[in-house]
């Protein structure tokens, strides 16, 4: 066995080193990974799938820490995020790190495939490659999608108003999958759970598997080398992925850390303020990379939507799906193929195109504009603001009571100033001295409490309530009050 | 080449380039080790901030200006708010309290829960005592019990000054005993 050959000739199968590998035997694994063979040498143009396998590391850390804070419901998750982005040390950088980390990922993804497709690396018995790398892009458009709504602000609730929307435009289905989406037809904190459960367990569980997939694919077909290399074949000197390819690559992760650092450094990502479902104002805008498909559901509406949204754009996913299945030549050289390359240019100057145009839209409608101002000024206001911890449900309820009804606040002045809260808890939750008082009302009627609060029970005398003796108008406030608790 | 002699070399073991290898690998080794822990400091000041900054407390309530109480003659009843921290959410009540002077003419903090069971005691002017209305229990103007069930004094609360402001620790105490004893 090589192994057994090894362990006898190499220096460093001795110490530490040698006795973890003789159990574990990580010094093959280690080279299995290292010397894969690439056809024609190392080259920059390759180093875009370790920089996808680093975000993506990045991100699943990054993610797991921000779930020590985060709660998915509608009421804390916004909380939660100014928390971190404003309470807690180095929150802001880490949030930061993840939301521009996934922006980062859709922009090497896109150069990625695009250097897949130019460099015609999808030839030579790599479909299944091919293929799970599709599925990888739209998982992880699909995480970019459900994780900008978590934080729970004007930006991320109605960019997710919309986008759920658009889905309903599919016909037959589409309301039905909308309301699948949101769980509900309108926007609210089962949506949170459905977004988060997508974004944590669901879609990461998917994506682990296709990079494990896709990996493995990779390196089963072998790297496809330069353009002019035999896609089945390969004839060129190889030189091994280690050392002058690992150093490439790590240069583009050592860009990406240096890059996203500095980023969120400088310029961490901001967090709106709340949700306000309310608001009939807003404009929603989505994240960058989702702008070109914004701006192209624009044109599509009524009968001619089915076009625009359900056929012209499986067309194209089915295209590009299909694609090695189609493109049987072995000629890899973007030279020699026009048609390919004009198709390539074509998408990506539509995308461009459609991109600009709703930026431009956007500039030019004197009311969008002022109002996508009006947002980013509102957004700066919140972001200075120092964080607020959230009044618990407690507090909330006995705040309530103040606005509700002005006899029952008395009533709470009254609980308080003369202790009763001391025994029966803050807002009359209960102690361990005395039960709780929330829902007295559905056993007592007001004058039942007044004759009670006057001549306590033998079992309340014991349990040390003293008869309450207070003026008609206090007694009867306290008695508003403690009706009041639900 | 240098694609073809790496992997020639590759397989001629023990040759100079792959000393300059295992060189190469122990520098990056040593390189990746040193960036994964500069990129864990953030991680880590993360995860520990709890630990580090107290983020469930009981904030000193706030009962107003030394100023205001210094002249006064006699116990000052002022309602206070507590805030409690739990993390990013809080609760806030309001307690009343007595402000009055100790033997030595310092400043003191009473609560207004009567040791005996619980019952607000307030300041009778007239007596220059507090009687608790419940079970007629007696204090002196600096909280000492007097006359009653009572089995102690009106309990004192911990008090801070910051930036000339009388804070004040609000607590509640267990009843019915002679000691003071703090129950939350």
């Amino acid at each position: 066995m090589s192994s057994a050959h090894t362990s006898e000739s190499r220096p460093r199968e001795s110490g530490v080193w040698g006795w973890l590998n003789r159990r574990t035997g990580v010094d093959n694994l280690l080279r299995g990974a290292l010397d894969e063979p690439i056809p024609g040498g190392a080259r920059f143009a390759y180093v875009f799938g370790s920089g996808l396998l680093f975000i993506f590391i990045s991100q699943v850390i990054t993610g797991v820490f921000l779930a020590l804070y985060y709660v998915p419901s509608a009421d804390h998750a916004h909380t939660t995020v100014a928390y971190i982005t404003k309470a807690v040390t180095a929150g802001s950088f880490l949030r930061s790190l993840h939301a521009y980390g996934a922006g980062a990922m859709v922009v090497v993804l896109f150069l990625h495939l695009s250097q897949t497709y130019i460099y015609g690396s999808y030839k030579g018995r790599r479909e299944l490659l091919w293929l799970s790398g599709c599925v990888l892009f739209g998982l992880v458009l699909a995480m970019a999608f459900t994780g900008y709504l978590l934080p729970w602000d004007q930006r991320a609730y109605f960019a997710t108003a919309v986008g759920t929307n658009a889905v309903s435009e599919v016909p037959w289905i589409g309301e039905s999958i909308k309301r699948l989406m949101r769980g509900g037809t309108e926007m609210g904190t089962l949506t949170i759970s459905r977004f988060f459960v997508a974004h944590v367990f669901l879609i990461p569980a998917f994506v682990f598997a296709l990079v494990g997939s896709h990996i493995f694919l990779f390196r089963k077909a072998g790297a496809a080398g330069p353009v002019d290399e035999d896609p089945y074949h390969p004839k060129q000197a190889a030189a091994l992925f280690y050392p002058r390819q690992v150093l490439m690559d790590l240069s583009l992760t050592a860009l990406l850390i240096a890059g996203l650092g500095l980023l969120c450094f400088f310029v961490p990502m901001q967090l709106g303020p709340p949700a306000n479902p309310a608001d009939t104002q807003y404009v929603p805008r989505p994240e960058w990379y989702y702008l070109p498909i914004f701006q192209w559901l624009k044109y599509w509406h009524g009968s001619a939507a089915i076009i625009g949204v359900l056929i012209i754009p499986t067309l194209i996913a089915l295209a590009i799906v299909a694609l090695p299945f189609l493109d049987r030549s072995t000629e890899r050289r973007p030279w020699k193929r026009p048609a390919a390359m004009g198709a390539y240019a074509f998408v990506v100057f539509s995308l461009v195109g459609l991109g600009l145009r709703s930026q431009y839209l956007d500039r030019h409608d004197p009311g969008v504009a002022l109002q996508l101002m009006k947002q980013n000024a509102e957004e700066n206001e919140y972001a200075r603001k120092s964080f607020e911890p959230e009044l618990s449900s407690a507090s909330l309820a006995a705040a309530n009571v103040t606005l509700a009804d002005p006899l029952a606040a008395k009533g709470k002045t009254i609980f308080e100033g003369q202790s009763c809260n001391a025994c029966h808890g803050d807002g009359g939750v209960g102690t361990a001295a005395a039960p709780p008082l929330i829902g007295v009302r559905k056993k007592f009627s007001p004058d039942q409490l007044a004759d009670l609060f006057k001549h306590p029970t033998a079992k309340m005398n014991a349990g040390g309530m003293p008869p309450i003796d207070l003026p008609p108008d206090d007694l009867n406030a306290l008695i508003a009050y403690v009706e009041s608790l639900k | 080449m240098t694609g073809k002699t790496d992997l020639q070399n590759a397989d001629a073991r023990s040759s100079p380039s792959e000393s300059r290898r295992s060189f190469l690998a122990a520098l990056l080794g040593v390189g990746s080790v040193f960036i994964a822990a500069l990129l864990s400091v953030p991680l880590i000041r993360f995860a520990l901030f709890p630990l580090i900054r107290r983020t469930t407390q009981l904030k000193g309530s706030p009962v107003g200006d030394l100023s205001e109480f210094t002249s006064s003659i006699e116990p000052v009843m002022r309602t206070i708010q507590i805030e409690q921290v739990d993390g990013w959410r809080k609760a806030i009540s309001e307690k009343a309290v007595y402000v009055t002077k100790d033997n030595q003419g310092q400043l003191r903090v009473l609560t207004s829960i009567c040791p005996h069971l619980g019952c607000t005691v307030p300041w009778n002017k007239e007596k220059k005592q507090f009687v608790c209305p419940c079970h007629g229990g007696t204090f002196a103007p600096d909280g000492s019990r007097v006359s009653g069930p009572s089995l102690r004094g009106i309990d004192t609360l911990e008090t801070s000054v910051e930036n000339g402001q009388l804070l004040v620790q609000f607590q509640y105490f267990r009843q019915l005993v002679s000691d003071k004893e703090v129950i939350g």
